[in-house]
């Protein structure tokens, strides 16, 4: 028996979600006396990067290199991870919850007959048959704990939730036939559209959001550059998206994008309840608003009472210089 | 052209969230129910908007007790042509998942919405489990939908872009922002609604396979810490040596 995660590359690159899924599945194995493993179904990640998931607890890795797996179909991923599952007896299985994710755990529960919990936060609290892990509900305005009581049991693990822990160790790869073939996609994909250069909001670990409080599209450069100096995502609230300022897949909200990184600035948003359910997962919370009674100050950690348009610049003069080692602190 | 579009209900995006029973239920005292919103924007709205286009057929179905009539009729006011309850209660997404399953086997539709979560309980998968029991192609976070003749082209959201694909019908669609704008219900559809038919069907046979037993709220905050206007480096000092963010 064994636990079984998904590992997802982005580009050809295991990244952060796949460590994250690695290391809590890892560890999950270790709690249960379990072997974990990893799956792979992207022929462009090159075997030395498979390896290094051994750093995060893996022993081995069933790679299959079928030209199947792209684009993305989730039915064809269901069906090879099932395949992989049943072939190292997996009870758990985890994996991110990215973009694809979403599309595969519904997918995988329905096949398997599994349990599933979507955006789990926290390690399993197991005692006996007993199963249950929290996830979040109602936007982040509440934390649910589910109960699974399925044999075989999926968690996915909501991003930057659970630190990765980076170890030593080299895990072998295993090539894996999942037996899944070209005739079973049944999607084309006629084009895409990516934004390169930017920082995909949800993955992103620092993320730089604003509101009403820009006045117009045209007042988002600042926001843009403060972001930039970050290396931070750029958001916004819902009335921003709702009058085309900024594009809805910018919308972070309880009915746009729940997002947690590590620091959230917002920049000329009040604070809505709808707003604060997609960012309260956030670890910190940065309000810049020239309103004090703004309620989003209720939900911060460090805020700015001031104008927007002279606080911005000024905090990214102030970042361009710590980022250059020109700002010493005691 | 037959389009079903799942409808969930939930709690107004306003309500105050309080837990009863020991923390083991929502508190449904004074809330107010609505259509899930993105069931209603995006899944509901598009359906119509392709009957109007096309003239398909939109079924809508939900899954619970007889209090789920009052946004069912209200769907119907948006454009629905009938509505299908099934009276059961509503124990996980693969209850759900198998209730709609059921009734496509004995009904057969080609193209299915639902919203890409529900506002409460944010699971995400219903559509997923439901093309998963029925074997069709599932296309989660779509956020532009077109149908011509068998072939739909969607837009998916992927991390940091869109994808665009092709995919013949049937098929399962998880519909996101962008896919549609809100539809406030007229006089006339809200009359006509009235007298459009809806059917309340007896529950499939099936077993939920998770359970929520409690819910708890999360820990607030400390309290936030304020800094003046002029000094950003004080913010700068603080998210580096105190939150350890930057």
């Amino acid at each position: 028996m064994s636990v079984l995660v998904f590992v997802e590359p982005a580009d050809g690159v295991l990244r952060k979600p796949a460590f994250e899924a690695m290391s809590y599945g890892s560890r999950l194995a270790a709690a249960q006396n379990m072997q974990a493993y990893a799956v792979c179904l992207d022929e462009s990640v090159p075997e030395d990067s498979l390896k290094q998931l051994g750093a995060y607890g893996a022993v081995k890795v069933l790679h299959d290199r079928s030209a199947c797996f792209r684009p993305f179909d989730a039915q064809v991923f269901a069906r090879a991870v099932r395949a992989a599952a049943e072939a190292v007896q997996a009870r758990i299985i985890v994996l991110s919850l990215t973009y694809n994710g979403r599309a595969l755990g519904p997918l995988l529960s329905a096949h398997m007959q599994a349990g599933l919990v979507t955006g789990a936060i926290d390690f399993p609290e197991t005692n006996g048959e007993v199963f249950r892990i929290r996830k979040n509900v109602f936007g982040g305005k509440a934390i649910a704990t589910v109960e699974v009581a399925t044999a075989v049991k999926i968690i996915a693990l909501m991003p930057n939730a659970v630190a990765p822990v980076r170890g030593e160790g080299v895990a072998e790869v295993e090539t894996f036939t999942s037996g899944l073939q070209e005739s079973d996609r049944r999607m084309r994909l006629t084009g895409v559209n990516k934004v390169s250069g930017k920082v995909a909001l949800s993955d992103a670990e620092i993320v730089v959001s604003a509101g009403r409080g820009m006045k117009g599209p045209e007042n988002w450069g600042m926001i843009e550059e403060l972001a930039e100096v970050l290396g931070a995502a750029t958001a916004c609230s819902r009335p921003v998206a709702d009058v085309h300022w900024r594009p809805h897949e910018e919308h972070v909200g309880q009915t746009g994008l729940a997002i947690r990184p590590n620091l959230y600035i917002a920049v000329g948003i009040s604070g809505a309840i709808q707003h604060l359910a997609g960012v309260n997962g956030s670890k910190v919370i940065v309000v810049i608003n020239k309103d004090p009674e703004a309620p989003f100050f209720k939900a911060a950690d460090y805020g700015i009472v001031g104008d927007a348009f002279e606080v911005v610049p000024a905090l990214t003069r102030a970042l361009r210089r710590f980022k250059a080692g020109e700002m010493t602190f005691n | 052209m037959k389009i079903l579009v799942c409808i969930s209900k939930t709690p107004d995006t306003t309500s105050r969230i309080a837990f009863t029973d020991n923390n083991s239920r929502f508190d449904t005292d004074k809330v107010q129910f609505i259509i899930n919103p993105y069931d209603e924007w995006y899944a509901l709205v598009r359906a119509v908007e392709l009957k109007e286009a096309t003239g398909a057929e939109v079924t809508l179905i939900h899954v619970g007790p007889a209090d789920g009539d009052a946004i069912l009729r209200k769907a119907l006011a948006i454009g629905g042509d009938r509505a299908v309850r099934v009276d059961a209660d509503p124990a996980d997404a693969y209850f759900v998942a198998s209730q709609i399953a059921a009734f496509v086997r004995s009904d057969p539709h080609d193209l299915i919405l639902t919203g890409k979560e529900t506002i409460d309980y944010n699971g995400s998968q219903v559509g997923g489990m439901l093309a998963g029991l029925l074997d069709y192609p599932f296309v989660s976070l779509a956020s532009r939908l077109d149908v011509a003749g068998n072939l739909v082209t969607l837009e998916r959201d992927i991390s940091g872009g869109k994808e665009i694909l092709e995919v013949p019908l049937p098929v399962v669609v998880s519909c996101a922002k962008g896919m549609a704008e809100q539809r406030i219900p007229n006089m006339r559809g809200i009359m006509a609604a009235r007298t459009k038919p809806l059917t309340v069907m007896t529950a499939h046979p099936a077993d939920p396979l998770t359970r929520m037993v409690a819910f708890e709220l999360p820990q607030t905050k400390q309290g936030v810490k304020l800094i003046s206007p002029d000094q950003p480096e004080e913010l700068v000092r603080l998210l580096h040596v105190e939150a350890k963010v930057i």
